[in-house]
């Protein structure tokens, strides 16, 4: 709740902006008119909230071949396989990602754009540099454009629109991969089971933030 | 009695319009006093028990449960047929300007925006009944705090409430009994309390609407209902039906297992069970129709599934439909002797609205980095929170501002999002690979969000009327809103951002983007943080307020407001504790009235 607000909020804002001059009209109508690509219908106000979904269940998925290698090549390398937990690709984010671009919602269209040019502009950098696309190169040529763009703030001049791609695909890459199964367990997150107790931190988590000893200072 | 149709309505005491924190409490008292109810709701039938996807995962949800306009709060929130826009039934603002604009929010379902709400209940203090007479700006309450505190105990014990007793200045500690224990502090709860103290902010047990233990069916109900057999036996019945919290999946899914506050478990089940209540529901009321002697003879309504038109009647009519959809359908009652609407002789109908003043700051605490796994669900919201500190410093005129806010927070490791990993640049540099991953798993959990929530003053430029030329899809005349924050809302919000990032460093941590010095800048936009009240303000006199101290509408004498529309302050405390207190007081009056053949 307390995080989503701020996200939604974002929205509201954005979303407001482009319903401000065509009061009356439903979301769908403004949409429609802005984009084609977003004529698709959404899930709906009033979805079945207990379905367990899939990508690809509520609209069609959209990705060409093409991008879903790059993508996929590009996932693995953000996220790759460790010891400790698989790669992006391993745990369907690559299908998470078409899901997404695929989307009619504003946020998901304007995300489409990004994406799109993002993977195209990385096949065409791969295509000049190395003569092979991207999905074909071995991982050193790929960090080489890689670590050009990962970090918008040092992008060399000219490369700020696909360094602001690289930062939102990993941002989306993250949000697949770390609500996955797999990815849940590689974050540490031991939640959403029933607890008999809520028994607050145990004492070795108190011990590392200094909160054990010195309980006159502290709160009950 | 039961779900109704329009076609078999039968003969009522009073119609309820709206089902959510008003509808729902103003049915339950009534109903259970043995009153005969008819509520009608504009939205669909909701089961939480069947309906609520309660260990359902982000990645089980299209777009991992994002946020969308069809699902603003995520796709797993509870709300339905809800939002900032619905289709269909559009608003309209005045101004193009941000800063002028109020967002509407609404939830079309039965139970309304209780089954998705943070469950915060806190209690208005008795500075907030008297704020005029402590700083000479906006409006006293007709009544104080004195008056509502017996049903704030009984609301708490009916709901449920976890928190304690502080005994601090203007924030009001419960009878012995009402509170239930509030949960274990989370660490990040315990570093944010022990840094705030440095800085003289008191950091203490949040309160919210959630069973920290089973309530105790035994006695409470007793002291609820007293001298009323029935009522105690329904109610005992129904409280065994609720779990206590298990401390998984979030409240604004809302509960399957009744563990915490929403109208849909707690007041409905018992009123229905008494046989008194009938529900109608996907029936949009839009007016209140007048019978002899200018009183209210009962309501007419838009029966959604046919689109017809449909009436009841009552001996007395309680909107309790929000503050602005009941503002809504009395601008709309117009008649040849109130052209400009129902209850409105003073001219104060759609006037003072208010939301609650509200920013955001976020911050990444080095210490909390890298922590042992442990189970951080808990409550799923706050469970200790700061109440206002500066009531002294304040009122001696030192801080540019009237009013106060209270500091939600919360960080720890809740269930990833799309947003868990997401924006990281600033600390990671721009890593992938490994890296990446290492650092997911270092940042993951040493965030801590703080929210102000603050109060608004009521002022002449934020109010709302009918538009001459829009209607909803079902031909009604809609709102246009007029909306503007003074430098009091506006200073506030800056205070509000000086101070969390001083919490935040106070952690050692540093804070996620920019300190908003400029509060207007700050300040989320009005109705954004949905805690709208006024429009139909109480007051002790006819010619500045729409209703008496018990909500009802000095021109029409079986007419009761028992929602938000009432407020004539919007104190920094969220409102719905405070609307339930006075639905039940406003109830109890209603049935005092109809013993005594008034009404």
């Amino acid at each position: 709740m307390r995080i989503d607000r701020r996200t939604t909020i974002q929205w509201m804002l954005a979303a407001a902006a482009a319903l401000r001059f065509a009061p009356g009209l439903g979301y769908a109508g403004a949409q429609a008119a802005e984009s084609p690509a977003a004529a698709v219908p959404g899930y709906g106000t009033d979805p079945d909230l207990m379905r367990l979904y899939q990508p690809g269940d509520v609209w069609p998925l959209t990705m060409s071949a093409a991008e879903r290698r790059t993508a996929a090549a590009l996932g693995d390398l953000v996220v790759p396989a460790d010891a400790d937990s698989p790669s992006a690709s391993e745990v369907g984010v690559v299908e998470f990602l078409d899901e997404w671009i695929s989307a009619p919602y504003p946020v998901q269209q304007a995300d489409r754009r990004t994406v799109s040019w993002g993977l195209q502009w990385l096949d065409d950098e791969a295509q000049r540099r190395f003569r092979r696309g991207f999905a074909a190169l071995a991982t050193d040529e790929m960090t080489a454009i890689c670590d050009e763009i990962c970090f918008l703030p040092r992008a060399p001049e000219g490369l700020e629109a696909a360094a602001t791609f690289f930062a939102r695909f990993r941002d989306l890459l993250a949000g697949g991969y770390y609500t996955s199964p797999a990815g849940m367990r590689a974050i540490r997150y031991v939640g959403n089971v029933v607890l008999p107790r809520f028994d607050g931190p145990p004492p070795d988590v108190l011990r590392r933030v200094g909160l054990l000893e010195g309980g006159d200072e502290g709160p009950r | 009695m039961p779900f109704v149709k329009p076609a078999n309505l039968g003969k009522y005491d009073v119609i309820v319009v709206g089902s959510g924190a008003a509808g729902g409490q103003t049915a339950y008292t009534l109903a259970m006093e043995g009153a005969r109810v008819l509520m009608i709701e504009a939205g669909r039938r909701y089961s939480p028990e069947s309906e609520t996807p309660m260990f359902h995962a982000p990645h089980q949800a299209p777009l991992r449960g994002t946020s969308t306009p069809e699902k603003p709060f995520g796709f797993h929130d509870a709300t339905v047929d809800g939002g900032w826009q619905v289709p269909g039934e559009p608003y309209v603002n005045a101004s193009e300007d941000d800063a002028g604009r109020f967002d509407w929010w609404r939830a079309r379902m039965l139970g309304g925006r209780t089954n998705h709400w943070g469950r915060y209940s806190f209690r208005n203090g008795p500075y907030d009944f008297k704020p005029k007479g402590r700083d000479g700006l906006g409006f006293d309450w007709p009544l104080g705090y004195q008056e509502l505190a017996p049903y704030y105990d009984k609301v708490e014990m009916l709901i449920g409430v976890y928190g304690a007793n502080d005994g601090l200045e203007n924030t009001p500690d419960s009878s012995p009994g009402c509170l239930l224990p509030p949960p274990k502090p989370r660490v990040s709860d315990l570093l944010v309390a022990h840094r705030a103290k440095r800085l003289g902010i008191p950091v203490v047990a949040g309160h919210r609407a959630v069973l920290t233990q089973a309530l105790d069916h035994r006695n409470l109900p007793r002291k609820l209902h007293p001298g009323n057999a029935n009522a105690q036996a329904v109610l005992a019945e129904h409280m065994q039906r609720r779990a206590a919290c298990f401390w998984a999946t979030p409240c604004g899914r809302g509960c399957s297992v009744g563990a915490n506050y929403q109208s849909t478990t707690v007041h409905l089940p018992p009123a229905l069970a008494t046989g008194k209540l009938d529900i109608l529901v996907s029936a949009m009321v839009h007016e209140v129709t007048l019978g002899r002697e200018g009183r209210a003879s009962g309501v007419r309504f838009v029966d959604k599934t046919t689109g017809t038109t449909g009436e009841a009647r009552a001996r007395a009519v309680c909107l309790a439909a929000s503050a602005c959809e009941t503002v809504r359908i009395l601008l709309n009652s117009k008649g040849v002797r109130h052209p400009e609407g129902l209850a409105n002789s003073s001219g104060k109908l759609g006037r003072y609205l208010m939301d609650t003043v509200g920013t955001s700051v976020q911050g990444q605490v080095p210490l909390l980095e890298a922590l042992p796994p442990h189970n951080e669900d808990g409550a799923s919201g706050g469970h200790l929170y700061a109440p206002w500190w500066l009531y002294g410093e304040q009122l001696r005129g030192k801080l540019g501002f009237a009013r106060g806010y209270h500091i939600e927070f919360q960080g720890g490791r809740t269930m990833p999002s799309m947003r868990t990993v997401s924006g990281l640049e600033w600390l990671t540099g721009g890593s992938y690979g490994r890296k990446f991953k290492e650092d997911a798993r270092r940042y993951y959990g040493s965030m801590v969000n703080f929210d102000g929530r603050g109060e608004m003053i009521p002022n002449e430029h934020s109010w709302c009327e009918i538009d001459p030329a829009v209607k909803d899809r079902w031909g009604i005349p809609v709102l246009r809103f007029h909306w503007q924050w003074s430098e009091h809302e506006t200073r506030q919000a800056a205070h509000m951002q000086k101070t969390f990032a001083a919490i935040i460093e106070a952690m050692g941590g540093r804070v996620r983007g920019e300190v908003l010095a400029d509060g207007a800048k700050a300040i989320a936009p009005g109705g954004s943080i949905i805690h709208e009240v006024g429009g139909a303000i109480m007051g002790d006199d006819p010619r500045g307020s729409v209703t008496n101290g018990y909500g009802q509408a000095w021109d029409v004498p079986n007419l009761f407001v028992t929602d938000g529309a009432t407020f004539p302050s919007n104190a920094d405390k969220n409102p719905t504790l405070t609307i339930m207190a006075l639905a039940w007081r406003s109830a109890d009056h209603i049935l005092e009235r109809m013993r005594r053949r008034e009404l």
